[in-house]
């Protein structure tokens, strides 16, 4: 199809580049907005799950110990299709049958009209308990392996002048969205109509399908408005859903069931705890010659994500660096504590980590300036990364680099802080837009346009989360179009209406649901041959045309040996942390947080400038607060009294720069934007406390791990 | 029970230890008001009871017996701080914005950033890094 190049004679205004207002701005800022708990439907029940209290063993018996008169109740008996939540690998069951792999697991499920009535219903479970496995060095069950070679490892470890060794770990950490999980299924003309706070309807849809088998002609899911993500909400849904389909099935009423915190924070997904080693060789002039590294994740107890994970985790563990020769081996383990999951950044947070902070020893060992040793090896157009990826123009490493160090003061402020108790530290990082490899070949994401009385309106199932899906592809459709941004509206995701524009997540909303849009609306433009959307509706009655997505036919890559365009590109960062340490308490307080990231186009700057700031603080947060403390591998700081994100007060100053040097294949130049944030903020901290004499290898930087950092510093 | 809710009295028999977040949400229908923790450390409940800011879900229905509650629909679809939240990006998820405007109508007219910082810290934002509400809250009211 030819892409007509001339502008038709409906062009306005460009609303690409602009803060044009946030579709849902005015809602969500005074009340109106209803998100899932704030629906009520006719007869409906509350739910709730009854979860394992051990993390390893056999369900031996089930004893109820209140009168279930008016109560629904569903076991795993009770599943008309497979026991299974389907996602990946077929190995999690919606309820226990008889094998408890991890404490919360659900169990039996209960419904009723009354919720304290609800809440105040004893189930006890006796079990044959077996000794569980927390620690994931020690676990023989790995889901997935993989391994990354390039050029010749110890052909490069014998040119070295200098080897550099290190062992990095990160801890869990959980999403807190303010809204908990909440799904209301509704029994509806023989099917079911599932609606809730979700990133990912289709993975629902398609999970309810497999569970519920025959036993309903129609499975519908829709999206209410959701109370933040971050990855939290991609994979937990589909149990949830599950659950409340099962109860409203038996009850032949809607279920809802929305969760407490410390049931979300026990029960559902949190970032993989990792454990990463570096085995580097540099020549004498600071060049890598040699990159060894070895990634473990712990998985938790059931696969769902983690083979995912661990391959962005993996493809991002040598950073942003030329190498010749580099062997990444890593392996994500089967424990015994909930299976952990999605989260913003999807393994590279937790590797990025560890290249950045190795790189930092690395220029201690060196005695040469870090900035300088991340320039000298910062990946730059026509260089490959470890999976032999060529990069083109649309690689901005060094320049990120070199705009944080001006931006920041950092050369000034490195010289002016040393021997104080301020510190100043940076990490240079980047991060793959989309699905990795051919992901988003096998996804084959539609999105459609369809016209309407009062202009048009986008159909697909990305979802709004807070980032500003709406806004931004009304962006994007109306230039396409030629036609004012008010004039564009956007469907609530429902799979009975919308096409599978595959998951909200992997930073592909706007480079490969945006582009999806932007050809979908350039070919309705050429139909409509000059005339308004409202005019030839009027005229001609409706019309809708959908896209599907068009991979570029450069990309080659090989799922076996992990060799090739591991993404069709990546956004690039560079964070200068600024922090100040309290001999006293030993925190750790951020100052100032300098960003520069390169996200190829800011579609609507505001937007991208706050998805910047808000992946900053989480980022902040896993550096120096967020400590998930498992006990018999159970969260047992499972509320917001005691698991801490950031406060206005623990939040610093945040400085953010955009860049923008465009992806041709993304739309208006856009690259991925959304987990980028997410990966630098950590490394950059701890490289500041750094330079304080304190050795931080470890995440969360606690007081605790600071004061004893201090006590064995000479 | 009564009270006076968004400048309407109201008499309601309701069991006195029910949380306010309650009966506003499900007695008076009123969702604007969001239950994020349950626990007084989130702010996402936040009303105004005699003109102070406090949590809804850890306060009791009677504590508010001849008091003056104000939530969020209380303020109006036209409130400036509503504007200016729209304007500034201060909501992205938004599950956090009515009780961060909750808590920002206490602060007057113009506040300096450390007093929005210190009257914001026990409402929290996973979203946004503070810096977009920051801008909503210091901008100066637009006439409407």
């Amino acid at each position: 199809m030819a892409v007509p190049q001339s502008p038709s004679p409906i062009s306005q205004t460009p609303a690409v580049g602009r803060s044009v207002p946030r579709k849902d701005g005015l809602g969500k800022a005074t009340g109106e907005t209803r998100y899932a708990d704030d629906l009520v439907f006719p007869g409906m029940l509350h739910g709730r799950t009854i979860r394992s209290t051990i993390p390893c063993g056999t369900i031996r018996d089930i004893r109820l110990e209140f009168d279930p008169a008016g109560f629904t109740m569903v076991d795993w008996r009770d599943i008309p299709g497979r026991n299974v939540v389907a996602l990946l690998t077929e190995d999690q069951p919606c309820l226990v049958e008889r094998e408890v792999r991890h404490a919360a697991e659900p169990v039996l499920l209960l419904a009723h009209e009354n919720r304290e009535t609800l809440l105040g219903a004893e189930v006890r479970i006796d079990y044959e308990p077996r000794s569980p496995l927390f620690d994931p060095e020690l676990s023989a069950q790995s889901f997935k392996n993989i391994l990354i070679e390039k050029g010749d490892l110890s052909d490069g470890f014998a040119k070295a002048h200098v080897v550099v060794e290190g062992t990095y770990r990160t801890g869990h950490q959980e999403h807190v969205y303010i809204e908990p999980n909440g799904i209301i299924a509704v029994p509806e003309d023989g099917g079911i109509t599932v609606y809730g706070s979700i990133q990912c309807p289709y993975y629902v849809h398609k999970a309810l399908v497999t569970l519920l088998g025959g036993a309903v002609t129609r499975v519908r899911v829709v999206q209410t408005e959701t109370g933040g993500g971050f990855g939290g909400k991609e994979e937990y849904p589909s149990m949830l859903a599950g659950h409340a389909s099962l109860l409203a099935l038996k009850a032949g009423r809607p279920v809802k069931i929305v969760y407490d915190r410390v049931e979300d924070m026990q029960a559902t997904t949190k970032r993989h705890p990792s454990i990463v080693r570096h085995r580097t060789g540099l020549s004498k002039d600071g060049r890598l010659v040699a990159m060894d590294v070895e990634v473990i994740l712990d998985a938790g107890a059931y696969v769902t994500l983690s083979p995912v994970v661990l391959s962005r985790g993996a493809i991002h563990a040598a950073g942003p660096y030329r190498c010749p020769n580099t062997r990444i081996a890593a392996r994500a383990m089967f424990t015994n504590t909930p299976p952990n999951g999605a989260f913003r950044g999807f393994g590279a947070p937790q590797t990025e980590f560890a290249i950045e902070v190795h790189m930092e020893r690395i220029a201690e060992t060196l005695g040469m300036d870090s900035a300088r040793l991340r320039e000298r090896n910062a990946l730059r157009p026509g260089d490959t990364t470890a999976t032999g990826q060529r990069l083109g123009e649309d690689c901005s490493a060094r320049q990120v680099l070199r705009e944080a160090i001006r931006k920041s003061g950092y050369r000034r402020k490195r010289k002016a802080f040393a021997g104080t108790d301020r510190g100043i530290g940076l990490s240079l990082y980047y991060h793959g837009s989309g699905f990795t490899g051919s992901g988003e070949l096998k996804l084959a994401s539609r999105a459609s346009v369809e016209l309407t009385a009062t202009g048009v309106r986008i159909l697909t199932s990305s979802t709004e989360i807070g980032q500003g899906t709406r806004t931004m592809h009304a962006q994007i459709v109306a230039d396409a179009l030629g036609i004012p941004y008010e004039q564009v509206d956007v469907a609530q995701p429902d799979t009975s209406v919308v096409p599978d524009s595959g998951p909200t997540v992997a930073s592909r909303t706007c480079m490969i649901v945006g582009g999806i849009l932007e050809r979908a609306a350039r070919e309705m433009r050429e139909r409509l041959d000059g005339m308004p959307p409202m005019e030839y509706f009027g005229h001609y009655g409706p019309m809708t045309v959908t896209g599907q997505y068009q991979q570029p036919d450069w990309i080659r890559w090989d799922e076996e040996a992990y060799r090739g365009d591991a993404y069709a590109t990546y956004g690039w960062g560079c964070d200068v942390a600024e922090v100040e340490l309290d001999r006293d308490t030993w925190e750790v307080r951020p100052r100032r947080l300098t960003v520069v990231t390169d996200v190829g186009k800011a579609i609507h700057p505001a937007l991208a400038t706050g998805q910047i700031e808000g992946g900053t603080a989480q980022g902040i947060g896993y550096a120096l607060l967020e400590h998930v403390t498992m006990r018999d591998g159970l969260m047992a700081n499972a509320q917001l009294t005691n698991y801490i994100i950031p406060t206005t007060l623990d939040t610093p100053r945040i400085d953010v720069v955009l860049l923008e040097n465009p992806y041709p294949g993304g739309p208006s130049g856009a690259k991925g934007l959304g987990e980028l944030p997410m990966d630098g903020p950590a490394p950059a901290l701890v490289n500041a406390i750094r330079q304080l004499g304190l050795d931080i290898r470890t995440l969360p930087a606690l007081p605790e791990a600071i004061m004893e950092a201090a006590c064995a510093s000479p | 029970m009564r009270f006076t809710l968004n400048g309407v009295p109201r008499d309601l028999a309701t069991h006195p230890a029910a949380r306010l977040l309650d009966v506003l949400r499900e007695e008076c229908g009123l969702t604007g008001t969001k239950e994020g923790c349950g626990e007084g450390e989130c702010g996402a409940c936040t009303v105004l009871i005699d003109g102070a800011a406090v949590c809804s879900c850890i306060i009791p229905a009677a504590q508010v017996e001849g008091a003056e509650v104000t939530t969020i629909e209380g303020l109006g679809t036209d409130h400036p701080l509503a504007r200016a939240f729209m304007d500034e990006v201060g909501a992205q998820c938004g599950i956090c914005t009515p009780g961060m405007i909750m808590a920002a109508v206490t602060l007057g007219p113009r506040p300096s950033l450390e007093k929005v910082r210190t009257g914001l810290a026990g409402n929290l934002c996973r979203c946004t890094g503070y810096e977009a509400i920051y801008r909503a809250i210091r901008k100066p009211p637009v006439a409407l």
